[in-house]
């Protein structure tokens, strides 16, 4: 693909997640953090590759399991922390 | 459509599920929702990408098995840690997830150069042409040994961010002389290795200098997170947090995978945006945070302050409180450590039957994570209508006639507003000091996190209650339920 392309698709993300949460209840912030951080677990895809499209070579495979490991638990683990927490904000006349 | 280009327009879906699942992680209303919606986003990606071209036409039975055992084992673990997980251990769970994640990116930046790079260089595979020896392009080189920097200090930086925040090791600042020489130079050996591993043309010498900024980075990950102090931990693993995103994005360039370039560029724009927040927060520049060594003097008072402490016994206590028409409660790192949200949200509960307005005043860095207190106070069941922000919170102060300190120190203290030679000059403050009658929970006499004595305990309508947070609230509820 287009290098160019690339850093233009990074660029514009970068702008976008800048506009996303300008302003964040400090209620809000951990979630964010977590939730945030579970999507960063994104590499799970490049893990997913590494692992099952390094056909002979054992080395790389390794590394790539290793990598799909991690990144599932960060991935999992993340989401559900987040979630965990989120529900733990309720209002009151939701009890 | 050809396949590829079904792949890449999930991807699209993906995308779109995060940017969406952000923006409404941003709203209380809808923040629950959001992170479902970005879940459901990252599921999308996952299963579309077992129909990637690369997986399908190289993937052998084995390769299927290790597939499915890896999400399966790392499904596994991830539910475990987090349905066990308790709440107050919720800074050191956050900064490990976010440790394997920059792990994940640098091992997939790895494995990507020594399968395209050193592997199919040596051409003894059958499978894999010779055609392609080596020959990475640079830039494809310098997004791998991005992905592998970043990732590595990222991960290093979380593990001994997570034992710091975990009380495995001591959370004080720790610096030595000529530390910062020290570490400029491990940054700078770090440096010559990348760019050693980008020019080298063989592919084997390139992977030894892969391995040496490997490790490099490592070190320097620890290096880095040593001189900072656990009270300057909300910045720090919001930073992490930005770098894992950045890491990811990294690994994106490296195997030209839009959805990791934007899904870890977004992470790594609203980590930069959170940790601006609680810079600010400190009055305190980011650099200043990083290397200054902050909170390193341990304990040493410092700071003039008039008058004395006066100290308080909870049967005392117990007639100001009883009187009280409005009551805010200010909580700091001390309550987490004490664990003493439950007590006090019942002894909220029974000020609120007395007919006092209650209310909770939450400083942006009160606490070792962003929002800490927020979680643990939520975890009681406080309801977040009672929680109010740094801004608020003073206009209530100004007419509250109790504000109770419960183990926080710097963010309540005056010197902040009023001493121009104080270290802390500056910082927004929660303004206790403007309630009728201050009473400060502490364990003892020592300081904060600054090492300063706080000006706010030698005020004249300061009580000091000292012992365990924990045992003198359920006191208090004790005294409330006799009479």
């Amino acid at each position: 693909m287009d290098i160019i392309l690339l850093l233009f698709i990074f660029t514009l993300a970068a702008f976008l997640g800048f506009e996303l949460i300008s302003k964040v209840p400090s209620q809000l912030h951990t979630p964010l953090m977590s939730g945030s951080n579970a999507i960063s677990g994104i590499t799970i895809v490049g893990a997913l590759l590494a692992t099952a499209a390094t056909a002979g070579s054992t080395f790389a495979t390794v590394l790539g399991v290793a990598a799909l490991v991690l990144a599932t638990i960060n991935v999992v683990g993340g989401y559900m922390v987040t979630d965990r927490m989120l529900a733990m904000f309720k209002k009151k006349e939701d009890k | 459509m050809e396949q590829g280009a079904i792949v890449n327009f999930v991807y699209i879906v993906s995308s779109v599920l995060f940017i969406l699942g952000i923006k409404m992680l941003g709203k209380a209303e809808t923040a629950r929702k959001g992170n479902f919606i970005s879940a459901l986003g990252m599921l999308l990606a996952v299963v579309v990408t077992l129909f990637d071209k690369n997986i399908l036409d190289s993937a052998d039975a084995v390769s299927w098995g290790l597939l499915f055992g890896g999400l399966a084992f790392g499904s596994l673990v991830g539910y475990v840690v987090a349905k066990k997980v308790k709440m107050t251990s919720m800074p050191e769970m956050v900064a490990l997830l976010n440790g394997f994640g920059g792990l994940a990116s640098l091992l997939v930046g790895w494995a990507d150069y020594y399968y395209n790079g050193v592997f199919k260089a040596q051409g003894i595979a059958g499978a894999v042409e010779k055609t392609v020896s080596g020959d990475v392009p640079m830039f494809t080189k310098i997004a791998t040994i991005l992905a592998i920097l970043i990732g590595g200090i990222t991960f290093t930086g979380s593990v001994y961010a997570w034992g710091k925040l975990s009380g495995k090791i001591s959370g004080k600042a720790k610096v030595f002389v000529g530390q910062k020489m020290v570490n400029a130079s491990i940054a700078v050996a770090m440096v010559v290795a990348s760019v050693a591993f980008a020019v080298v043309g063989d592919a084997n010498t390139a992977h030894y200098w892969l391995i040496a900024s490997v490790v490099l980075s490592f070190v320097l990950g620890f290096a880095a997170v040593m001189p900072i102090g656990g009270g300057d931990m909300p910045v720090v693993i919001s930073l992490l947090n930005s770098l894992s995103g950045l890491a990811a994005s990294a690994a994106g360039f490296v195997i030209e995978n839009n959805v990791l370039i934007v899904a870890g560029c977004l992470v790594g724009a609203s980590g930069v945006i959170l940790t601006v927040i609680m810079c600010k927060s400190m009055n305190r520049t980011l650099f200043n945070v990083l290397f200054s060594g902050f909170g390193s003097a341990g304990g040493k008072a410092q700071g003039k302050v008039e008058g004395e402490m006066k100290p308080m016994s909870t049967d005392d206590a117990y007639y100001v409180l009883e009187a009280a028409q409005s009551v805010v409660f200010i909580p700091g790192y001390g309550m987490a450590v004490a664990q003493a949200q439950h007590a006090v949200k019942e002894l909220a509960g029974i000020l609120e039957d007395n007919g006092a307005e209650v209310a909770f005043a939450i400083h942006p860095v009160a606490g070792r994570m962003p929002g800490h207190m927020n979680v643990l106070l939520a975890e009681a069941d406080v309801p977040y209508e009672q929680l109010k922000e740094m801004e608020e919170a003073n206009r209530i102060l100004e007419m509250a006639d109790v504000a109770i300190v419960i183990g926080a120190n710097d963010v309540v203290n005056p010197a902040a507003a009023e001493d121009q030679s104080s270290p802390i000059y500056g910082m927004p403050i929660i303004e206790a000091f403007k309630a009728k009658t201050v009473l400060a929970l502490k364990r003892g006499k020592g300081t904060g996190f600054s090492g300063l004595e706080n000006a706010l305990f030698f005020r004249q309508n300061t009580r000091m209650i000292y012992g365990d947070a924990k045992a003198t609230v359920n006191d208090l509820v004790a005294k409330f339920k006799e009479s």
